[in-house]
């Protein structure tokens, strides 16, 4: 499409950036509201100006006073358990049903399909009483299986896409140099799918780090809470003090927009792989 | 898309021919070794994931369904008051939950909502990020960041950001007002009207939402061959002709995936609705998943069998639909 263009008209140029420039300000504003809010003094958190007395103050408060740091450590290792954990889930479930007819392939396909559509609601009690009779509530492992739960289906269906788009023999040829189907999976189609590891990683490390309903039921105690939770407390604690909040929002948005920076080239390219033909 | 639907399906082992009435046990057992040895890697591999699915998600659902079937409420559950241990006296009380349910006017008036929510946001968040994608597939100076910019509501958990709005909405301190005031302009009850409070939290929605379709249907466009457009072009098709005769079937396999998963993810979309205006004002935005958890977790006595009830229709209708949608797909001619 793009190489048939004439040059655009002016007027069409003009109506095709300001579309574009007034949805990216959209896109951009709430979190960016954010961002100047938190760099005001608390008192002045509600004014309109861009910029007032820039401080950090909410910041070092919200530091030095509260259990933010460890909220954020234990938030940390949940969500970077869940993404190790997860893709390399998502790539040996994903290479399996994308090569081998095996029976129960059918069903297991539906069944990561069904999870997704799992209310919540009717998860969360009898998983509680799960966990606590197995002793995992206020444990992180028990909050990593849960959202290994919740994102290892969706990113199996996206992993199944990518290996679909790479050439069965390539896998053949792994077979004739006498590697095992776990060697070929290994060391020759694992380094291909390196797009769909980026994206199956971004998916469940985001999964891991926002999910509120979960990590709040099972986290309980300030010395154990994620931060999902703990900004919960934070909202009584708080109330309609905006300051401490926005630092907050902040501090907890830059870990998720590092791992988006780096994973997102490989986004539209892992998308398509895995929508088309997942 | 998940499913296949051709013959390529091996033979389940106890499906194997029969040779003959005299040694069924040894054949039967030999069916079993050599289905073990052909898919023992397959079966392998996704050994763990069948594992945790079974524990954590069949546990959870067979005991969402029984007490579905039984009248299980705080009350009369097995629980512990100090050192008495008190058994549970629950009964089993057959579909009733269910019928109860569809004669509920308030489960009727959630049902209707969240129904309408589902179709809005998804209808809206796939006409805006079709048109993004469109905009972004042109050849467009500083494309790269349109798109990093665009794709900002995504990268940035979701409670921070529902945190944000709530911030940008607030009646008496939000920016919304402010400037809304500041222009001579009445303050908008965002959160606060039971009208205006629905369209909030859909426009929320659809901003979360918005990033994941524009992107997918991007990538879609992406593999869209550039010469059916020139060939079209040579033949005098107009810019609409050629997006509704080229680019929409060529966007269709991307289409039908991410509608049907944000059809199940906006339906059963908790953290917006609860996080925004906790089902409120009164209860005008309460969807059936924030209702059913509202029962478990807030209401006084917890109603765990109801709640469990209203869980376990969610998911049949989300099942039905499941169906249908493929089935049309099918009948379409849609391999999927």
């Amino acid at each position: 499409m793009p190489n048939t263009r004439r040059s655009r008209s002016p007027l069409a140029s003009i109506g095709l950036h300001g579309t574009l420039l007034i949805a990216t300000v959209v896109a951009v504003f709430p979190a960016l509201w954010v961002l100047l809010t938190s760099l005001k003094p608390a008192k002045f958190a509600t004014t309109t100006d861009f910029f007032h007395d820039t401080t950090l103050a909410n910041y070092t408060h919200l530091l030095g006073d509260t259990k933010f740091l460890t909220w954020f450590g234990n938030s940390v290792i949940v969500a970077a358990t869940t993404t190790v954990i997860g893709v390399f889930l998502a790539a040996t479930t994903g290479y399996a049903v994308s090569r081998f007819r095996f029976p129960g392939m059918r069903p297991l396909m539906w069944v990561l399909l069904i999870t997704q559509m799992f209310p919540m609601a009717i998860l969360i009690v009898p998983l509680y009483n799960l966990f606590s009779s197995m002793g995992l509530l206020n444990q992180p492992v028990g909050l990593v299986i849960t959202y290994l739960t919740i994102a290892v289906p969706f990113c199996a269906w996206m992993m199944k896409g990518f290996f679909d788009a790479i050439p069965v023999e390539i896998d053949e040829s792994g077979r004739v140099d006498g590697l095992n189907p776990f060697g070929t999976f290994w060391r020759l189609i694992l380094p291909l799918a390196r797009p769909g590891l980026a994206v199956t990683g971004f998916y469940s490390f985001i999964t891991a780090w926002g999910e509120v309903a979960y990590a709040s039921a099972f986290m309980v105690g300030e010395d154990n809470m994620t931060l999902a939770g703990g900004l919960q407390t934070f909202v009584n604690q708080y109330t309609a003090q905006w300051g401490p909040m926005t630092a907050a929002s902040v501090l907890i948005a830059v870990p998720a927009v590092i791992v988006f920076v780096l994973v997102q080239r490989h986004l539209v390219t892992g998308m398509t792989a895995g929508a088309t033909k997942g | 898309m998940a499913v296949h639907t051709g013959p390529s399906v091996a033979k389940a082992p106890g499906k194997a021919t029969v040779p003959g009435p005299r040694r069924p046990a040894r054949t039967r057992e030999s069916g079993v070794r050599r289905a073990l040895s052909t898919h023992w890697y397959a079966w392998t591999m996704v050994a763990p994931v069948v594992i945790v699915l079974a524990i954590i998600v069949g546990y959870p659902l067979g005991r969402g369904i029984w007490l579905s079937l039984t009248d299980a409420t705080e009350a009369n559950v097995e629980r512990t008051i100090g050192v008495n241990h008190i058994p549970a006296t629950y009964e089993f009380t057959g579909l009733q939950n269910y019928v109860d349910a569809f004669g509920d006017p308030v489960f009727l008036q959630r049902l209707v909502w969240t129904i309408v929510w589902t179709v809005a946001c998804v209808s809206i968040t796939y006409s805006l990020g079709l048109a993004l994608a469109t905009l972004l597939n042109r050849q467009v100076a500083g494309r790269g960041f349109y798109r990093m910019a665009l794709v900002v509501p995504w990268a940035i958990p979701g409670f921070v950001s529902v945190f944000s709005w709530n911030f940008l909405y607030n009646e008496k301190h939000g920016l919304l007002n402010k400037i809304l005031v500041g222009g001579g302009i009445d303050a908008v009850p965002w959160l606060n009207d039971p009208t205006i409070a629905k369209l909030s939290v859909i426009a929320v929605n659809v901003w979360l939402g918005v990033p994941f379709m524009m992107v997918a249907l991007l990538g879609g466009l992406q593999s869209i061959p550039g010469d059916l457009y020139e060939a079209a072009e040579m033949d005098g098709a107009s810019a609409w002709q050629r997006f509704r005769h080229i680019t929409l079937p060529g966007l269709r396999p991307v289409s039908t995936t991410v509608i049907l998963l944000s059809t199940i993810w906006t339906f059963n979309m908790f953290p917006v609705i609860f996080l925004l205006t906790r089902g409120g004002p009164g209860d005008a935005t309460e969807i059936l998943v924030t209702q059913a958890f509202r029962m478990t977790f807030v209401d006084s006595p917890r109603n765990f069998s109801t709640s469990a009830t209203w869980g376990v229709i969610i998911l049949l209708l989300l099942l039905v639909f499941a169906f249908f949608y493929r089935r049309v797909l099918k009948k379409q001619g849609e391999v999927w």
